[in-house]
C-alpha cells in the first residue's frame, strides 16, 4: 500500500572515511556528556515540551464550533455538507442493504425490500464471468455464497454501499487532482508533498478531525475514507499520464487535437489500464478504511469485528473477519480483471450482449424471483450456518490443551525479549537516541538527511510524545525483525522455484489486500490481549513485502555471474553469501523499508488489542474526541515512519551508487 | 558526363516549393532570447555543451518540392526527428523560418496551427503510435473524428484507406492483435485519412523485420506513384534512402552536410563523412543509364532493346549483357533514341568504378 512513497532524499553520502569518523567521535563525546552532565540530557525536561496538541485542538475546536466564513458558521457548513454527502450513502444503503421502511414506533414495516442477494450476487458473478472468465466467476460465487449462508449478507452490503460511494468520490477527485498535477509541475510538487505525508499518517488520525467536523456517522466515515484512499489514485493517474508514449501524444497533436481532445481522446484512453491499477488500490484502501471507520459509525462488517474484539467473542469476530476477506477478494479480483481488460480494447463476440444489458435483465429477473420466493430475498435464519460456536470451541480447546505451551511462550517472549528491549529504549537518554539517528543519517545520506531526521525526531520531543514513540519503536523493531527473518528466507527459497512464483504472488497479493483489522483476530485468538498479540499481528501483516522483496532481490543476480561462481566451484552457501546477498542488497533494503511502512500502518490498528504506544494515544484521543492529541500523536507516527523511510532509502541509494562507482572504475 | 536535357525535372528542381526551411536552429535547453544573446549562430558544439544546451539542429536550410520524396538521413542522434518535428512545430524551433505552402508556420497562432495540421499534414511514427483502445477502423478514422467529421463519412473514408494499404477485413481488430507490419500499415492509412498534401514519415520501417521492411518500402513506392504526396522521409538506412528518394539530405551532428540525388551523393560526396556513408553502396544501384551513353554510330541498329534514361544500371544489367545488339537509350519524354549504351563504361560501373 505504501509502494508509492517516493521522496527525493539526496544520496550524496560522504564517501571518505574521515567525516564518518568525526560524526562517530561526536556521538561518543555526547555519550560522555550525557553520563556526567545535567539530567535534562537524559530525561526530557518539562520546559522542552510544548502543549502543541492542546493548541491545535483548541484551534480546530474553535474552527469547528465558533468560526464562521462570510457570515455562515463553519459548524453549519460542515453539518450541511454532512447532510449532503449522507444522501448518496443513504441511497446506496437503501438500495443494497436495508430497503425502505414505513410506519413508526413498534409498527415499523419494510415497505420496499432492498435488492435481493440473488440480484446483487448475480451481478457480481456475471461481471466476474465477463471480465475474468469461468475461474473468476467461480471464486466470486464461493464468496457470495459464503456471505449469504453465514448471515453476513446485510452487513456486507452496508460495507459495500460505503465502499462504492467512497470509491466513486475518491476516484473522481483523484482523477481530477491527478490531471491537474500532470499539467502543472507546481501543483504536482504540492500534491506530491501532501500525499507523501498522508500516506504515512496512521489511519485513525483521519477519523479524529472528520469526527469533530462532521459528527458521528457515515458521512464522517466517508470523508475520512476518501481522504485516506485518495493518494494512490492521484499518484497513479499522474504516473499513468506520464507513461503515455511521446509519439502517441505527437500523433494526437498532428491530427490537430485541441488540448481537451488530446486529454480525453488520446492521453486518458491510452493511460486507462494504469489508471485502473490505481483504482484497484483505491478500492482496497477504501475497504480497509471503511472497516476501520465502523468505529465512528460506518457500520457494516467492521462493526461486527470491533464488537467481537471488545467482547473477546473470537468466534463471531472470525466469522465477520472472513466475510471481510470474501468481500476483499471479490472487489480485488474483479477490479484487477477490469484493469487487465482496460489494457486493450475488445469487441463483443457475435451474439454476445453488452454487459449492462445482461445485468439489467438479471436484476429485473432476480427481483421478480425474490418477490415470488422469499428465500431469494432474505436467506432464512433457519438455514444459516454459523461457525462461531466452532471457533469459540476451538479457542477454548486451544486454551485448555495448549495453554501451557502458549503461555510459556508468551511469558518467555515478554520477559526475556520484549520487556528488556522496551525498558532499554524507554530508559535510553533521548539526546543519545537522536544523536545515534543523526550519525546514521550522516553515514547514509549526508548533512541534509541529518537535518531532516533530527527535525522529525525533535518534533516528537517537543510535542511530548517521546515515551509512547519509544514504545512504538520497540514494537516495530521486534515485529520488523521477525518479519524479515521469516520473510526473506521464504523469498530466497521461492526465488529458486520459478514455478511456485505465480502462486506465491497471488497469495501475497491477497494477503496485502486484506483489511488490516482482520489480522488482529488470529493473534488475539492465540495470545489474548497485549503486546505479544500486537507483535504477532504486525508481523503477520508485514511479512508479505519481506517475502516479495526477498524473492525479487534474489532473482536479480546476473546469470553470468552465477555461472562464473559455479565454475569456480562455490558451494551453495558461498554463492549465497558472496554473490547473491551483495547483489540483492539494495533491493533487500527497499524491502525492509516497505516492511517497516506496512508495520507502521498495522501498529496503529494493533492499539485495539491494548498496546501502550502512539497508536493507543490516537485511539484514546479518538474515543474522547480530543482532536489535537489525535492529530499530533498521528503526526508523530508519521515522523517515525518518515525517519525510517529516509534512512533506508538513502542507504539503498548509497549502496547502489557505490556499486556503480566500483563497476565503472 | 553526358547529360540529357530534361532529366533535371526528375530531381524536381523546377517544381513548386512546398516546404521552405531557412536557417533553422533547434537548441534544447535554450530560449530564443538566450540563444540570440549568446550569439548562438557562432558557437561551437563544445560551447553548447558547456552551457548545458543540446544543439539538435544547426542552421538547416532546404526546400522540399511538390510530389518529391525528400529523405533526411544521418546517424542516431544527428537531429533528424527534431528537424521533421520543427516542420510541423511539434517541436518549437529556436530560430529560423519554416514556410509551408507559403504560410509562415512559426508566426501561426495555435488555432491556425491546428488548422494547418488538420488539413495539410499527415505523419507516420517509428513505433506506430496507435491508440490501443480503438480498433483499426477507429484508429484510421481518428484524425477525421478530431475534426468533427460525422461518423458515416469518416468510417467510409477510413475503410477506403484501410483497403488502400491492404488491410481490408481487419477493420475490427485491435492494434495488439496485429503484427508490426500490419500496425504500421494502419499508421500509414491513418496518416493519409485526411488526404494531406504533406506527408512526414519518421523512420517508419526501422522497428520492423528486414523482409517486412522491404515489403512496406515497395508499398510506399506504390502508394506514392498513385498519390503524389510531398514526402519528408526520415531514415538512418542508406539502402532504404536510395530505394525511395528523389533527393537525400545527409545530417551530421545537427547540420545538413549535403543535399543531392542518390547518384550525386555517391559520385560527388561533399566530405569524408558522406563518403564514408556511401562507400559501400554499389554504384550501379544509383547511376542511371544516361551516364554511360555514347553517340549513335552508323553501325547501330534498332534491333536491340531500348531503355529509359532514368533506369538504374543494376536494373538493366541482365538485359544489356544478354542482348546481342546494342541497347538503345530513349529520350526522357519521347520514344526517340538519344544514344546507345557504351559497353565499356557500363562494365566499369558494374565493376564499381567511375564510368570514365
Ligand atoms: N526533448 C529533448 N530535450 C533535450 N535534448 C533532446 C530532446 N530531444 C532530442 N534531444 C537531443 O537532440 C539530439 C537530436 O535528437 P533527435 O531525436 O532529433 O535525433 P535522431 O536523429 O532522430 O536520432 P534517432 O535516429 O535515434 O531517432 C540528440 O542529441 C538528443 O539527445
Ligand atoms: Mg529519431
Amino acid at each position: 500500500m505504501h509502494d508509492s512513497v517516493t521522496r527525493a532524499i539526496p544520496a550524496s553520502a560522504p564517501t571518505s572515511r574521515k567525516p564518518r569518523l568525526h560524526s562517530a567521535m561526536a556521538l561518543a563525546a555526547l555519550a560522555v556528556a550525557v553520563f556526567f552532565g545535567p539530567v535534562w540530557l537524559t530525561v526530557i525536561p518539562a520546559w522542552l515540551e510544548f502543549p502543541v496538541a492542546t493548541v491545535v485542538g483548541d484551534a480546530i475546536n474553535w474552527f469547528a464550533r465558533e468560526a464562521s466564513i462570510g457570515g455562515l458558521a463553519v459548524k453549519d457548513i460542515t453539518r450541511l455538507f454532512a447532510e449532503f454527502i449522507d444522501r448518496p450513502i443513504q441511497g446506496a444503503v437503501v438500495l443494497l442493504a436495508d430497503g425502505l421502511f414505513s410506519g413508526r414506533g413498534l409498527d415499523v414495516k419494510q415497505s420496499v425490500p432492498p435488492l435481493s442477494w440473488l440480484a446483487i450476487g448475480g451481478v457480481a458473478v456475471i461481471t466476474a464471468w465477463r471480465l475474468g472468465g469461468r475461474s473468476l466467476a467461480f471464486t466470486v460465487t464461493i464468496c457470495v455464497g459464503f456471505l449469504v449462508l453465514f448471515g453476513l449478507w446485510q452487513n456486507a452490503m452496508v460495507t459495500l454501499s460505503n465502499v462504492l460511494v467512497s470509491v466513486f468520490i475518491a476516484a473522481a477527485l483523484g482523477l481530477a487532482l491527478g490531471i491537474w498535477s500532470f499539467r502543472s509541475t507546481q501543483v504536482e510538487n504540492i500534491t506530491r508533498a501532501i500525499m507523501n505525508v498522508m500516506q504515512t499518517v496512521p489511519i485513525f488520525s483521519y477519523l479524529v478531525p472528520t469526527l469533530l467536523l462532521f459528527g458521528y456517522g457515515p458521512s464522517a466515515a466517508l470523508v475520512a475514507t476518501v481522504a485516506y484512499a485518495l493518494p494512490p489514485m492521484v499518484h497513479n493517474t499522474v504516473l499513468a499520464l506520464k507513461s503515455v508514449p511521446a509519439e502517441t501524444i505527437e500523433c494526437g497533436r498532428m491530427a490537430g487535437c485541441t488540448r481537451r481532445q488530446l486529454l480525453w481522446q488520446v492521453q486518458l484512453p491510452t493511460a486507462l489500464s494504469k489508471i485502473a491499477v490505481g483504482l484497484n488500490q483505491t478500492i482496497m484502501m477504501t475497504l480497509n478504511m471503511v472497516i476501520i471507520a465502523s468505529m465512528i459509525g460506518a457500520g457494516g462488517l467492521g462493526f461486527d469485528v470491533l464488537k467481537a474484539l471488545r467482547k473477546l467473542d473470537i468466534g463471531s469476530g472470525l466469522e465477520a473477519g472472513m466475510g471481510i476477506v470474501a468481500l476483499a477478494v471479490v472487489l480485488d479480483r474483479v477490479s484487477q480483471a477490469a484493469a487487465k481488460r482496460a489494457a486493450h480494447g475488445k469487441h463483443l463476440q457475435p451474439g454476445q450482449q453488452p454487459l449492462w444489458r445482461l445485468l439489467a435483465v438479471w436484476i429485473v429477473a432476480a427481483t421478480v424471483i425474490a418477490w415470488l420466493l422469499p428465500l431469494a430475498q432474505l436467506w432464512p435464519k433457519a438455514y444459516l450456518i454459523s461457525t462461531a460456536a466452532f471457533w469459540n470451541n476451538l479457542v477454548s480447546w486451544i486454551n485448555q490443551e495448549w495453554f501451557d505451551v502458549l503461555d510459556a511462550f508468551r511469558t518467555f517472549a515478554l520477559l526475556q525479549v520484549m520487556r528488556p528491549i522496551r525498558d532499554f529504549l524507554a530508559a535510553a537518554p533521548w539526546t543519545l537516541v537522536i544523536g545515534a539517528l543523526a550519525v546514521a543519517a550522516h553515514w547514509t545520506g549526508g548533512l541534509r538527511l541529518v537535518i531532516y531526521t533530527v527535525s522529525l525526531a525533535l518534533f516528537i520531543v517537543l510535542t511530548g510524545y517521546w515515551g509512547p514513540a519509544m514504545n512504538s519503536l520497540y514494537l516495530i523493531l521486534i515485529a520488523v525483525t521477525l518479519a524479515v527473518l521469516i520473510g526473506f528466507p521464504i523469498g530466497f527459497w521461492l526465488a529458486s522455484r520459478p514455478r511456485l512464483q505465480t502462486a506465491a504472488n497471488l497469495v501475497l497479493d491477497t494477503l496485502q489486500t486484506l483489511p488490516t483489522l482482520v489480522y488482529l483476530l488470529p493473534a488475539v485468538m492465540l495470545f489474548r490481549i497485549g503486546d505479544v498479540s500486537a507483535i504477532v499481528a504486525v508481523t503477520l501483516y508485514a511479512v508479505a513485502p519481506a517475502v516479495r522483496y526477498g524473492m525479487v532481490g534474489m532473482s536479480q543476480v546476473p546469470h553470468a555471474r552465477l555461472e562464473a561462481a559455479e565454475i569456480s566451484g562455490c558451494s551453495r552457501w558461498q554463492t549465497l553469501i558472496w554473490l547473491r546477498l551483495p547483489a540483492a542488497w539494495p533491493t533487500l533494503l527497499i524491502g525492509i523499508n516497505q516492511t517497516i511502512m506496512m508495520a507502521f500502518s498495522m501498529l496503529i490498528i494493533a492499539a485495539l488489542v491494548g498496546t501502550k504506544d502512539l497508536g493507543q494515544e490516537v485511539l484514546i484521543a479518538l474515543n474522547r474526541s480530543q482532536v489535537g492529541e489525535g492529530i499530533i500523536a498521528g503526526l508523530c507516527v508519521a515522523c517515525l515512519a518518515l525517519i525510517a523511510d529516509g534512512l533506508l532509502k538513502a542507504a539503498a541509494a548509497n549502496t547502489a551508487i557505490q556499486r556503480h562507482r566500483k563497476n565503472s572504475l | 558526363m553526358t547529360s540529357i536535357p530534361g532529366t533535371e525535372a526528375q530531381h524536381g528542381r523546377q517544381r513548386e516549393v512546398i516546404v521552405q526551411c531557412r536557417n533553422l536552429w533547434k537548441v534544447f535547453g535554450a530560449t530564443k532570447h538566450a540563444f540570440e544573446r549568446a550569439d548562438g549562430a557562432h558557437l561551437s558544439v563544445e560551447d553548447f555543451t558547456r552551457k548545458g544546451w543540446t544543439a539538435a539542429v544547426r542552421n538547416a536550410s532546404f526546400d522540399v518540392h511538390r510530389a518529391e520524396v525528400f529523405v533526411i538521413m544521418g546517424l542516431s542522434g544527428s537531429g533528424k526527428s527534431t528537424i521533421v518535428r520543427c516542420l510541423s512545430r511539434l517541436i518549437e524551433p529556436t530560430t529560423g523560418q519554416v514556410q509551408v505552402e507559403g504560410q509562415d508556420l512559426l508566426a501561426a497562432s495555435e488555432s491556425e496551427l491546428i488548422k494547418t495540421r488538420r488539413s495539410k499534414m499527415g505523419m507516420v511514427f517509428q513505433h506506430f503510435a496507435l491508440l490501443p483502445n480503438r480498433d483499426v477502423l477507429g484508429n484510421v478514422a481518428f484524425p477525421l473524428q478530431v475534426q468533427g467529421v460525422d461518423r458515416t463519412t469518416r468510417e467510409a473514408r477510413a475503410a477506403e484507406m484501410i483497403s488502400l494499404v491492404g488491410l481490408e477485413g481487419r477493420e475490427n481488430h485491435f492494434p495488439d492483435e496485429l503484427s508490426g507490419g500490419q500496425q504500421q500499415r494502419i499508421g500509414i492509412a491513418r496518416s493519409l485519412a485526411t488526404d494531406p498534401s504533406l506527408w512526414f514519415l519518421d523512420e517508419p520501417f526501422s522497428a520492423l523485420d528486414p523482409l517486412i521492411r522491404a515489403d512496406l518500402q515497395d508499398e510506399l513506392i506504390r502508394l506514392q506513384s498513385q498519390l503524389h504526396k510531398t514526402v519528408v522521409f526520415i531514415t538512418h538506412d542508406l539502402d532504404e534512402a536510395i530505394k525511395i528518394a528523389d533527393r537525400i539530405a545527409i545530417m551530421d551532428q545537427g547540420q545538413i552536410v549535403q543535399i543531392g540525388s542518390p547518384a550525386d551523393l555517391i559520385l560527388n560526396p561533399a566530405n569524408d563523412y558522406v563518403a564514408r556513408f556511401t562507400r559501400n553502396v554499389h554504384r550501379s544501384r544509383v547511376i542511371s543509364v544516361d551516364t554511360v551513353l555514347r553517340e549513335t554510330t552508323p553501325s547501330d541498329t534498332t534491333a536491340g532493346p531500348a531503355v529509359r534514361p532514368t533506369e538504374r544500371i543494376a536494373d538493366v544489367a541482365s538485359l544489356v549483357v544478354e542482348s546481342e545488339h546494342p541497347v538503345a537509350v530513349l529520350h526522357p519524354h519521347a520514344d526517340t533514341v538519344a544514344g546507345y549504351i557504351d559497353r565499356e563504361k557500363f562494365v566499369r560501373v558494374l565493376a564499381g568504378l567511375d564510368p570514365q
